[in-house]
This record gives structure tokens, C-alpha cells and sequence, in this order.
């Protein structure tokens, strides 16, 4: 040891221990945290419940009620389901941000471990929609783009818009893109109907017309702008406002140049 | 003589012994048009009709005007096997099939958007510059009837593809049909052979869009240009410029070049935005389906006032006698626009009623200086802006944020409020301008430099104008409000005595103006 502690002094100790220092924790966390994420495999349906139930009390009971029954502000949980509470949190609408007319889309509050404690639990107070798991979801092998097109200008255009960029609704609400939204969540919304939209249950479209719908919404997104800037997909508004500011501002620049008096 | 010159005159000799058209080129080839930017908003609005009947002529080679039902089998995969009208499947081939074929669409589609802007814009100069005025009031007719042909004309264009839009489009058009009163179902039956949609319409309107519309438009448009050759073009006023004479460029050589120019820039453009910029992308709407329907849907531009007033009237209905009539729709989408137009096509008339003016007049006139009729024409924009809004309200409530129901009321409110509103602000703000510019006259303009005069005072310098712009200012004639007697030279009451009145207290409206400066104010000011 003694020709080390001969460098004890040295001007690169300090650093050089301090960066030794910074790895060993880096890795001690990285170690630890992968641990935690491994759980979710393990852990059981009924511990799953208990935790639930504790996020849902410090998360959820003061709009929805100790019991989950609902009150003046929120609604009844019993027997929505875990595709319900999947696609609420998962997507971040729930909880909340402000009681606006709409939850909108967000950042998510619960991570996946804590989304699905909660959707086991609300599940467990009485049956509902299940969470459609990757077989279900499998769009690309049981849809079919052209009649999922035509199902979706059938039942979704008329509030979703014909390309799906999302459109008004009364009184403020809206019915938001679905451009970038997981099937997974497309498919819960389907069988849910959260906020304004209706349930499309499995009598109204079958799960491989609700893949086909999937299937043309993907197709939808991954579209080349086949015509050039498409300016946003949503009709001859803003066209018309291009008309006018691009290509009729074009030609009056144009046309106060070519009567300009040279100097 | 070079044996150039020598050659052009031999061939020049040839035509003319054949034609006799020396006499005449060489009148017209030295006729000369006044220089500005704005009067060369027509000529936008002719080569887009140039440019129009181009790229139509190249789409009509390949569309199928039939509502027969096909199967497509084309190259776009989202629309395979689906069933269509053979009018949206060869627009879907021309779109993606034929070579060019898109280009030319959208080239043909911004063409008729500019189209209808640029006409809106030549109007607008026209009214509000006063060049209706006689002698030219037959051509401002000819005028609003262009408008009105262009808007069918565009109607019928965009709902050619039938695609789910256009249908949409042909759905409340024929609502709109079936709301005139007693025959309005029976025209729509005659008009669509048969129930909505029926299978006549888009053959017919093919027909009405490409033969019948276009030879009205050339006939007119040619009208219209020949009587702007022949009365000569309107000048703004300013120094050496007249009634009797007008002072540009002879069209011969720098005038047309600059026109020919000209040309090539629109078409440039409108080539330019059919290139990177998507408008009608039919296939994302999907073929029609009368039972489908797209949130958004909207007309055109030019058509969206339209819808922006249908969607503001509230649900008025009346049943009598087995008959049901639809003032919901009657209302804003025939009667309104019946009065707009009518007027439009009147006002001419209406103002020289009004001022007692009927003399000619080839000078234009400053807006500010004829006050009441600039305020008319910013409250007309101001209710078609308010219509145009409202016709997109689903847009703005998506993209703004905002409660499309509070934009409806918004709407429904502000059209009765809004434009009297403009009227009065715009009115004042001419009077304010002549006050301005009357200040201008008497007292030059602001330098901004101050000097300390010897007793210790500081004033402004202020900095004479030129006697080109004095005269640019003051050139103009500010005619007195009628007077008009309730009885006649030998005391006898004349008739007409309600419609006099009106009319007395209409030209009293028209005549308020700041007084321009006199010359004698002008020689005061000279002796200070």
C-alpha cells in the first residue's frame, strides 16, 4: 500500500476518486432499480390488488369515492374494468390535471407497474373489460386496411375526422387525433367508450373489424403526404387560408414590383 | 435598312393587304394603360382562368363523369376492393396512375382558389377606388356576374370527384335546393334525376362545369376586357393626370412585356404550391357515402361564408298547408345572399341616385376620401369575415381551443353587431385621414428636428411637400349633399315627397367630408 498512499497527495486524486465514487453508485442504483422493474412478473394477482388499492386511495378516492362507488364529480368504478383504467391512466387522462370539460391526453402519473395495480384492483370489485393482450392485438395479421377504411369513415370520421387528425365536439369537447396512439389504446377506447365516445361492443364491431379499423389508422399515419405539405389534413380551411396568404400574397409582392418606377 | 427589317416589313405588307389590320394595330399597339399594382389584380384573375382552362383540358382526358359503380383495383392500397362511383375511381387514377396527373389536380384546384381570391381582391380595388362609376357601370355588372359564374363554376369543380368531401357538399346543396318554397323538391328531383344522390347529377354537372360555364366565362370575360379597352383604363389622380387623358406605358413594348411577364409569374406560383402543397386529397376522403360523414367538412373558401351563415341560423321552421319551409336554410343561404349580390350588382346605380352624380369620371378615388362608401365596403368584409369564421368553426374550436357552440353565438351576435361597428370606425378613420392629410397640406410634414430659436422658444421643424403631392391631395372634388325642395318653382308640392326625403338625408350621409384646402387657404399660408 505504500506506493500508493505515495500519490494520496497527487493533483489527480481528488478527481480521479470522486469519478471512482459517482460509477459505484451509478451501478449500485442501476443494479437496484433493475431489480424493481423485474417485479411486476412476480408479483401476484392479490398482492397486485392490495397494492392497487393503496394507490387508488391516495390517488383516486377523493373524486371516485373510498369504495370506488363514485360521486358528485367523478363516476362509479365498479364494473368498468381494467381495459378502462388502462387506457385512462395509461394515457395519463386519469388523474386529472383541472375539471376542464375534457381529460385531456398527458404525461402519464402512474408507471406501468402501478397502472396495472390499479386496473387489478378496480377489476377485482366487479367484472368488466379486460385489457386486450398482445394475441388480440395482433391488427397487422387479422385486419384489413380498405373495409377497416370504410368501417371508420362509417363510425369514427364523423367526430375522429376523415384522416383521423380528431375534430369538435359541442360545448368545448373534442374528439382528440388518434394519430401516434397505441393500438393497445385505440382498441380499449373500442371496447370502453371513455368520455363522449360510445362503446362499440363486440356485436357492433367484432374484434377483427375493430383490428381492420386499427390496421387503416396505422396505414392512415404512416402515409407519405402523397400531394405535399398537407397542412394539418383537415380540409379546404386551411387551404383556403394558404390561397390567400401565400398565393395571393405571392402575386400582389409580384405585381408591386413589376409597377415599382425604376430609380 | 437592314434586311431584317426589310423581311418583317414584307410580311407585315402581306397581312395587312390580306387584312387590313395596320390601321388598327397601330392605334391599339400604342394605346397606353395607367401603372399599378392594383390593376393588375384582373390580370391574376384572367391567366388563372387561362391556366384553369389548360390543366382542365389535361384532367378531362381521363375523368370518367359517371356515378356507375365500380370495384377499384388500383394502386392505392387503403381504397382496394371498394366499391365507388367510376367518377371517384378515375379521379383516383388520375391522381396516382396517370403521369402528371396529381401536379396538374392540385395545379388545376390552387388555379381556381386563386381564381376566386384574385377576382375578390380586382372587386374590392374596383369598389373601393369608385371605378363603377359612370361610364362603367355595365362592366361592374358584367363583374359581379363573373363572381357569381365562379363560384358555381368552383361549386361543381370540387364536387366532380365525388369523393366523401364533395359529396357532402352536394348533399346541403341539395337542401338549399329543396328550401325554396313549393318547387324546391321538385327541382331537386329534376336536378338529380331522382332521390338524393341519384345517378344524373355529376354527368350533368360535368357537362354544366366543362362546356357551359367555361363558354359563358370566355364570352363574358371577353366583354368585360373589350369594354375596359374601349372605355380606357381609370387613373388614380395626381399631377398631369385628367379626365380626358390617361398617362401609363403604351402597351407596346414595356406594357406587355410586363404582362406577358406577368403570365408566367402566376403560373409559376400556382405551379409552385401544385408542387408542394397538397389541396383535395381526395383519396384520404374516401369515395361517397351518403351515410358517411367527416368532422370538419367544409366548403371552399369561397363558398365557406355560405356554410358559415347556414351553420349560424337558428332551427326556424314552418308547416302549413303540407308544406314544410326551412327558414333555417332559405334564409341564409338564398335570401342573404340574394340581397348581397343584387346590391352589389345595383350599387352603382344606388350611389349615383344618392349623389346626383351623372357625370363620367375617369379618375379614381382616394378611399378616404368618399368616406361612406369605404365604410359600406369594410362592413360588407366584416359580415362575410364573421360568415367565414363561423363556416369554419370547427376548426378554430379544435385548433384555438375554444366551445364551438360560444363561437356559433359569438357568430350569431357579431353579425348584427360587428359590421355597423366596422361602418362607424371606418368612416371616422377616413375623416381622420382627410384631417391628416389637410394638415399635411397647410403644414407640411413632421422632420422631427427641433430648433432653438433666438428668444429661446423651440419649435418643430416642419418640412414643405411637393407641389406633385399638394396636388395629389387636393386634386379631388368634394361634391355638396343634394337639395331638393318639397315643392316645385311655382310652389306647387312635387311628388315623391317620402323617397326625396330619404334620398335628401342619404346624400347628406354621403357628402360628410373634412374640407380640402382651398387655394386661397394655400396663398394665406404662402404669406406667413
Amino acid at each position: 500500500m505504500k506506493h500508493l498512499s505515495r500519490y494520496r497527495r497527487h493533483r489527480a486524486a481528488a478527481p480521479l476518486l470522486l469519478i471512482i465514487a459517482l460509477l459505484g453508485i451509478g451501478t449500485t442504483f442501476n443494479v437496484a432499480s433493475a431489480t424493481i422493474k423485474s417485479t411486476p412478473n412476480t408479483f401476484s394477482r392479490s398482492a397486485a390488488i392490495d397494492e392497487g388499492k393503496q394507490i387508488f386511495l391516495k390517488g383516486c378516492s377523493s373524486c371516485h369515492g373510498l369504495n370506488a362507488e363514485g360521486g358528485a364529480i367523478a363516476p362509479s368504478l365498479i364494473g368498468v374494468g381494467a381495459a378502462s383504467v388502462d387506457f385512462q391512466v395509461g394515457t395519463g387522462r386519469m388523474p386529472m390535471a383541472d375539471m376542464s370539460t375534457q381529460a385531456a391526453r398527458k404525461a402519464p402519473v402512474y408507471d406501468a407497474r402501478e397502472t396495472a395495480a390499479l386496473a387489478a384492483y378496480v377489476a377485482s370489485l366487479a367484472p368488466g373489460p379486460a385489457i386486450p393482450g398482445d394475441e388480440v392485438l395482433n391488427y397487422e395479421r387479422d385486419g384489413n386496411t380498405a373495409e377497416g377504411g370504410e368501417l371508420f369513415r362509417n363510425n369514427c370520421a364523423m367526430c375522429h375526422n376523415f384522416a383521423g387528425q380528431g375534430g369538435a365536439l359541442t360545448q368545448g369537447k373534442y374528439a382528440p387525433t388518434l394519430m401516434g396512439v397505441e393500438p393497445k389504446y385505440i382498441y380499449e377506447a373500442l371496447i370502453t367508450g371513455p368520455q363522449s365516445m360510445p362503446v362499440f361492443s363486440d356485436k357492433t364491431l367484432t374484434p377483427e373489424e375493430k383490428l381492420s379499423v386499427i390496421k387503416w389508422i396505422k396505414a392512415a399515419e404512416a402515409e407519405p403526404n402523397l400531394g405535399g405539405a398537407t397542412m394539418g389534413r383537415i380540409g379546404p380551411v386551411t387551404e383556403g387560408l394558404l390561397t390567400w396568404v401565400l398565393g395571393l400574397g405571392l402575386l400582389i409582392a409580384v405585381a408591386v414590383w413589376l409597377t415599382t418606377k425604376a430609380r | 435598312m437592314t434586311t431584317a427589317e426589310k423581311r418583317l416589313g414584307t410580311v407585315a405588307n402581306y397581312v395587312d393587304e390580306r387584312t387590313g389590320a395596320a390601321g388598327w394595330m397601330k392605334k391599339s399597339l400604342t394605346k397606353v394603360f395607367p401603372d399599378h399594382w392594383s390593376f393588375m389584380l384582373g390580370e391574376v384573375c384572367m391567366y388563372s382562368f387561362v391556366i384553369l382552362l389548360l390543366s382542365g383540358t389535361f384532367l378531362t382526358l381521363w375523368f370518367d363523369p359517371s356515378q356507375r359503380e365500380v370495384v377499384y383495383e388500383g394502386v392505392y392500397e387503403p381504397l382496394k376492393g371498394l366499391k365507388m362511383s367510376a367518377a371517384y375511381a378515375s379521379t383516383l387514377d388520375i391522381s396516382f396512375e396517370v403521369r402528371g396527373g396529381l401536379l396538374m389536380r392540385q395545379i388545376h384546384h390552387w388555379a381556381a382558389n386563386i381564381f376566386m381570391a384574385a377576382i375578390v381582391a380586382h372587386l374590392l380595388r374596383v369598389f373601393f377606388t369608385g371605378a363603377f362609376r359612370k361610364p362603367r357601370e355595365f362592366n361592374w355588372i358584367l363583374g359581379i356576374l363573373l363572381v357569381t359564374l365562379g363560384l358555381v363554376e368552383g361549386l361543381f369543380g370540387y364536387s366532380l370527384p365525388d369523393d366523401l368531401l364533395s359529396g357532402t357538399g352536394l348533399r346541403i346543396t341539395s337542401a338549399i335546393i329543396q328550401a325554396i318554397p313549393l318547387v324546391g323538391t321538385y327541382i331537386s328531383f329534376f336536378l338529380f334525376g331522382g332521390a338524393f344522390p341519384g345517378v344524373g347529377f355529376i354527368p350533368r354537372i360535368f357537362t354544366l362545369h366543362v362546356l357551359l360555364i367555361p363558354g359563358a366565362f370566355l364570352a363574358v370575360i371577353t366583354i368585360h376586357v373589350m369594354l375596359v379597352w374601349y372605355q380606357k383604363h381609370t387613373q388614380f389622380p395626381g399631377p398631369g393626370k385628367t379626365e380626358k387623358n390617361v398617362v401609363g406605358q403604351p402597351i407596346l413594348p414595356v406594357y406587355m412585356a410586363k404582362a406577358g411577364g406577368f403570365f408566367f409569374i402566376v403560373f409559376g406560383i400556382t405551379a409552385f404550391l401544385g408542387a408542394v402543397a397538397s389541396i383535395n386529397p381526395i383519396w384520404l376522403y374516401g369515395p361517397y357515402n351518403p351515410g358517411q360523414i367527416s368532422a370538419g367538412s367544409q366548403p371552399d373558401w369561397y363558398m365557406g361564408w355560405l356554410d358559415g351563415l347556414v351553420r349560424m341560423a337558428p332551427p326556424l321552421e314552418t308547416h302549413a298547408f303540407g308544406h314544410t319551409i326551412s327558414w333555417n336554410i332559405l334564409i341564409p343561404a338564398l335570401i342573404v345572399p340574394g340581397i348581397l349580390f343584387t346590391g352589389m350588382a345595383l350599387y352603382p346605380f344606388i350611389e349615383s341616385w344618392i349623389t346626383g352624380d351623372k357625370r363620367e369620371h375617369h379618375l379614381l378615388d382616394r378611399p378616404r376620401n368618399v368616406p361612406n362608401r369605404t365604410a359600406l365596403g369594410v362592413m360588407s368584409i366584416t359580415f362575410v369575415l364573421i360568415s367565414l369564421i363561423n363556416g369554419g368553426n370547427d376548426i378554430f374550436a379544435t385548433v384555438f381551443d375554444l366551445s364551438i357552440n360560444q363561437i356559433m353565438w359569438f357568430s350569431r351576435i357579431a353579425i348584427f353587431i360587428l359590421p355597423p361597428l366596422a361602418f362607424v370606425i371606418t368612416k371616422r378613420l377616413c375623416l381622420s385621414l382627410q384631417r391628416a392629410d389637410r394638415d399635411l397640406v397647410l403644414h407640411g410634414r413632421e422632420t422631427g428636428r427641433l430648433v432653438r430659436m433666438p428668444s429661446g422658444e423651440f419649435v418643430e421643424v416642419h418640412e414643405e411637400i411637393t407641389p406633385q403631392e399638394r396636388w395629389t391631395l387636393t386634386s379631388h372634388e368634394q361634391q355638396p349633399a343634394l337639395e331638393l325642395s318639397e315643392t316645385d318653382s311655382r310652389g306647387v308640392r312635387r311628388p315623391g315627397g317620402f323617397k326625396n326625403k330619404i334620398r335628401v338625408r342619404l346624400s347628406k350621409a354621403h357628402a360628410v367630408s373634412v374640407p380640402k384646402v382651398t387655394a386661397q387657404e394655400l396663398k394665406e399660408i404662402e404669406h406667413h
